[in-house]
């Protein structure tokens, strides 16, 4: 439909609904951010993201009070779900910066032209081997999560038995029936855990890897929800759901979020659940200047107060992930209860979104039929 | 007739026509630009390449053997679905319609509960009860989930009501004279059972099998949840492919094959309730319930009761149960979570109780516009005759068979130009799902709207009334009880709306169904505690709506 009938049109029922007269007494309701980044020109920076994006309101204000500039967030479902809208949407974007890009979506997101470059201050600050778009700048590495297997340790306690370290150990025998993982088509993790074993078994490799995993009774559910709180037995709501594998494919900073989440406040010696560091998968998350955004200014500048220290060190306890900005400290309860983990598996992202659908396809048909 | 009264008579006859077009208007309107247009442009998207229509594509898809597969899957166990809910809901029509015993009200409202509370929700506490470690597991050793059994039982816990209250609404009116008359003359119970009463229901129950039908065949969360990842309906691929795929071609197809499916399913289900309209001598439902006698009638009635207990009452109590199971044993620690929340959450969580605020405001816009939308339609389709109307019938039918994320998506690359840059407003979550409640406000005011006697508008006409005021003083006080009903049930399928509402509310107000997956998407006890804390304040607003509803029933309400 063109332009003009579509703007006729729209106007024409607008006018006839009311909305106008809607909007007005019904925007007491969500007053709060309602502002439109169109009304009072320049002062409201928009941030695009997933479901998961959090931070302090105090850190937001702080950024506020620092650039004069108030931002309004904007979330739509996960990470996959919210590039895809990103990138329907690019024509006409919602919002000046989209936070929540990770290297599994990365070239997919670039290749579509989403963003536009710019080199955010304190980029000296992080790890070169993060700056996956170093040439160009279009996106920034904000943070780094690492997909491992998590295990309970009560239950290997109690069996006598060690928790895995490594992929390899997931296929024998003695941890047969006790691995649950997410669906590689529909979950996040388990797309993550898939790559972990292409990038260490290769291309001919992975299915012959996954082939003993499903010999070994691997469990496949469907989203990461399901999976931990209800099938993990180290988890507090698995447990509570009675769940009955004690190995699950979750985030490396699941076992300090277990502890952070007990009341009242304790200081146990070990979290409930640990991580078995030889099966993890690197994700790390971009933000990047949206192409036609209303406020690049005020782009700019939340871009880089997205790599300040003052949120990259509110993120970890927000979010569960950990600063790309060098500078800044984890808190106590990470460096206390989470992992040390030296080497995880990536894959380069031009690969991954090349090989996608196709990995993901032969993955479903091997394990899932 | 005098040449005055013939020119009366006929500016009578042209007026309706005009005056039926004009109601229509707003109406399509509506279903133009927040349906269609946003459903179109997403599916041309997907089709056309460089400003080419790709029309390949089509059978490309049509051809790869999975598409087959789902399209059978789909099939069959809407099919399979809908046999069960007969068989389990129709001794429940005719306990709800025949018998009176006490808390029927209560009860009626209860199973309506499912109908409106949002698959998330629905989904834990199956995956509670059949799932593994679920009651079925710990005492018997069962788990179902990952099963189809799974998805048909759930499927059966949703519709439940619909059988309850289409036949049983029905049931309820006819009068039981004509059986006994039957009797009386030497029919068996049988025979008259089969000659009388069937032949007057079948139309009813023809009507709430399509239903049905129509409500597992695009079942997307329940499949989604409880099915694992090998089982997908269409909805589910048609949500695999756009939101995460972003493979928008296989999407439109698979969109365009759905359309078609449902399309044909409405055009079968508006010639059922034609016939089922067939002229029938209805009494009051008050005056067909007694209490139940003798042995049979008071087993039926146990093994009824017993049938929801089960299947409705079983997997809302095992939701309750868990919100108050805390981390210090059985507690409102849940409870005193949300309403904390808000002081420490940053901009994760909104304070949930603030949820429910929300929920409420966009369930009011909502249920304003569908009543408005859905009242006007519903003026307009009153007579019956002509194709137009049909075809207008059917096509505000046709969002309860339209993917939520062909919707939401279809908004978000829409309606993205000023004067129509809603993406980002409040308006666009109520917009969805007036959408949805616009079909359940026109079902609800027909029935009443055609059952007024028409002499009584031409009484009103010959006496010099305007169609208008002929309206207002006529309809208006006779269907004032319908218009409650419709507004409330728009108002707790508002409430309970997940599909598009996900895809477009606002991070900062989200509604009650939202906060429940985000809550469920984090990770440990607390949230989890809090999901179905929230849950359970959900399904008691919509029970109290509902029961309130239940007070306000008419006797000639009741297709839902």
């Amino acid at each position: 439909m063109n332009t003009t009938l579509r703007r006729a049109l729209g106007a024409a029922l607008v006018g006839v609904l009311g909305l106008p007269a809607l909007a007005a007494c019904g925007g007491s309701g969500s007053s709060k951010n309602s502002e439109s980044s169109g009304g009072k020109g320049d002062k409201t920076v928009t941030l695009v993201s997933h479901d998961s994006f959090a931070a302090s309101d105090s850190v937001l204000k702080e950024f506020t009070q620092q650039t004069g500039y108030t931002v309004k967030v904007l979330k739509s479902g996960d990470a996959g779900q919210a590039v895809n809208q990103a990138i329907l949407s690019k024509s006409h974007p919602q919002g000046d910066v989209f936070f929540g890009v990770d290297n599994t979506l990365l070239s997919r997101a670039l290749d579509n032209g989403l963003f536009t470059s710019y080199q955010a201050k304190g980029l000296d600050r992080v790890p070169g081997d993060l700056q996956l778009d170093a040439a160009q700048h279009r996106v920034t590495p904000i943070d780094t999560g690492d997909i491992c297997v998590n295990y309970d340790r009560a239950y290997f306690a109690d069996h006598k038995l060690a928790p895995p370290q490594t992929l390899d150990d997931l296929v024998k025998p003695e941890y047969k029936n006790l691995l649950v993982t997410e669906n590689s088509a529909t979950s996040s993790p388990g797309l993550a855990f898939q790559l972990a074993t292409i990038a260490k078994f290769g291309d001919d490799g992975w299915q012959d890897y996954w082939k003993k995993l499903k010999d070994n009774n691997v469990e496949v559910v469907d989203g990461w929800e399901q999976a931990y709180n209800s099938r993990f037995s180290g988890s507090a709501a698995g447990k509570k759901a009675k769940g009955d594998k004690p190995l699950v494919v979750s985030y490396a900073s699941s076992p300090p979020a277990e502890v952070l989440d007990m009341k009242p406040q304790p200081d146990p010696k070990d979290a409930p659940t640990g991580v078995a560091t030889g099966t993890c998968f690197r994700q790390t998350e971009f933000a990047g200047l949206l192409k036609g955004a209303k406020n690049p200014d005020g782009g700019k500048a939340l871009i880089d107060f997205l790599l300040s220290k003052t949120f990259q060190e509110d993120m970890p306890l927000q979010m569960f992930v950990k600063p790309a900005n060098q500078d800044a400290k984890l808190p106590e309860v990470f460096t206390k209860y989470g992992a040390q983990i030296d080497s995880s598996a990536t894959v380069d992202p031009q690969k991954i979104a090349k090989n996608r659908d196709q990995w993901v396809k032969a993955w479903s048909s091997l394990v899932l039929k | 007739m005098t040449a005055r009264d013939a020119e009366k008579a006929s500016r009578a006859t042209v007026r309706p026509t005009a005056v039926r077009l004009g109601l229509m208007a707003l109406p399509l309107a509506f279903f133009g630009v927040f349906f269609a247009f946003p459903v179109a442009s997403i599916v041309s998207r997907g089709l056309k390449s460089d400003g080419q229509w790709q029309f390949g594509r089509i059978g490309e898809v049509l051809a790869d053997p999975e598409t087959g597969h789902v399209l059978w899957f789909t099939t069959w166990q809407a099919a399979a679905s809908t046999a069960l809910t007969l068989a389990l809901a129709l001794p429940g029509a005719y306990v709800f319609a025949r018998f009176d015993f006490p808390g029927k009200q209560l009860l009626r409202a209860v199973v309506t509960v499912p109908f409106v509370l949002p698959t998330v929700v629905v989904g834990s506490a199956f995956l509670a009860l059949l799932g593994h470690g679920g009651l079925l597991d710990e005492w018997w050793g069962i788990r179902l989930d990952t099963t189809v059994w799974a998805i048909l039982v759930a499927h059966v816990f949703f519709n439940y009501a619909v059988v309850v209250r289409t036949v049983g609404g029905l049931w309820a009116q006819l009068d039981p004279r004509q059986e006994e008359a039957a009797r009386v003359l030497g029919a068996g119970r049988l025979a008259a059972w089969r000659r009388v009463t069937l032949p007057a229901l079948a139309p009813a129950v023809a009507a709430a099998a399509l239903m049905v039908f129509l409500f597992t065949f695009t079942s997307f969360g329940v499949v989604q949840i409880l099915g694992g990842p090998r089982y997908a309906t269409l909805e589910v691929e048609i949500y695999q492919q756009t939101a995460q795929l972003l493979d928008l071609p296989t999407a439109a197809v698979l969109t365009l094959l759905q359309f078609l499916a449902v399309a044909l399913l409405l055009a079968v289900h508006a010639r059922t309730v034609r016939r089922r309209e067939a002229t029938l001598r209805l009494v009051s439902a008050a005056r067909t319930a007694r209490r139940p006698q003798g042995a049979g009638q008071w087993a039926l009635l146990a093994a009824v009761l017993g049938t929801v207990v089960l299947l409705v009452l079983v997997p809302l109590a095992v939701l309750v149960l868990r919100s108050f199971d805390g981390p210090d044993g059985y507690g409102l620690a849940f409870y005193r979570a949300l309403a904390s929340a808000g002081d420490n959450g940053g901009t994760f969580v909104v304070a949930p109780l603030e949820a429910i605020g929300n929920s409420a405001a966009y369930g009011l816009a909502a249920t304003a516009l569908a009543v408005v939308v859905g009242g006007l339609a519903a003026a307009a389709l009153t007579r019956r005759e002509g194709r137009l109307v049909r075809g207008f019938d059917a096509l505000l039918m046709l969002p309860l068979g339209t993917s939520a994320v062909t919707v939401g998506f279809g908004f978000l690359i829409s309606l993205d130009e000023p004067p129509l840059d809603l993406r980002t407003s409040w308006i666009l979550v109520p917009l969805a799902q007036a959408l949805v409640g616009v079909p359940f406000v026109v079902r609800t005011m027909l029935p009443v709207l055609r059952a007024v006697d028409h002499r009584l508008r031409e009484a009103a006409a010959v006496l010099g009334a305007s169609p208008l005021r002929a309206w207002r003083e006529v309809d208006l006080p006779l269907v004032g009880r319908a218009l409650a009903v419709a507004a409330g049930f728009a108002f707790a399928v508002s409430l309970g709306e997940f599909g598009a509402t996900v895809f477009i509310a606002r991070p900062d107000s989200p509604t009650l169904p939202v906060a429940v997956a985000r809550l469920l998407g984090r990770p440990g006890e607390l949230n989890y505690g809090q999901a179905m804390a929230l849950s359970t304040i959900l399904m008691l607003v919509c029970a109290a709506a509902l029961l309130v509803l239940e007070r306000l029933r008419t006797d000639r309400t009741g297709e839902f």
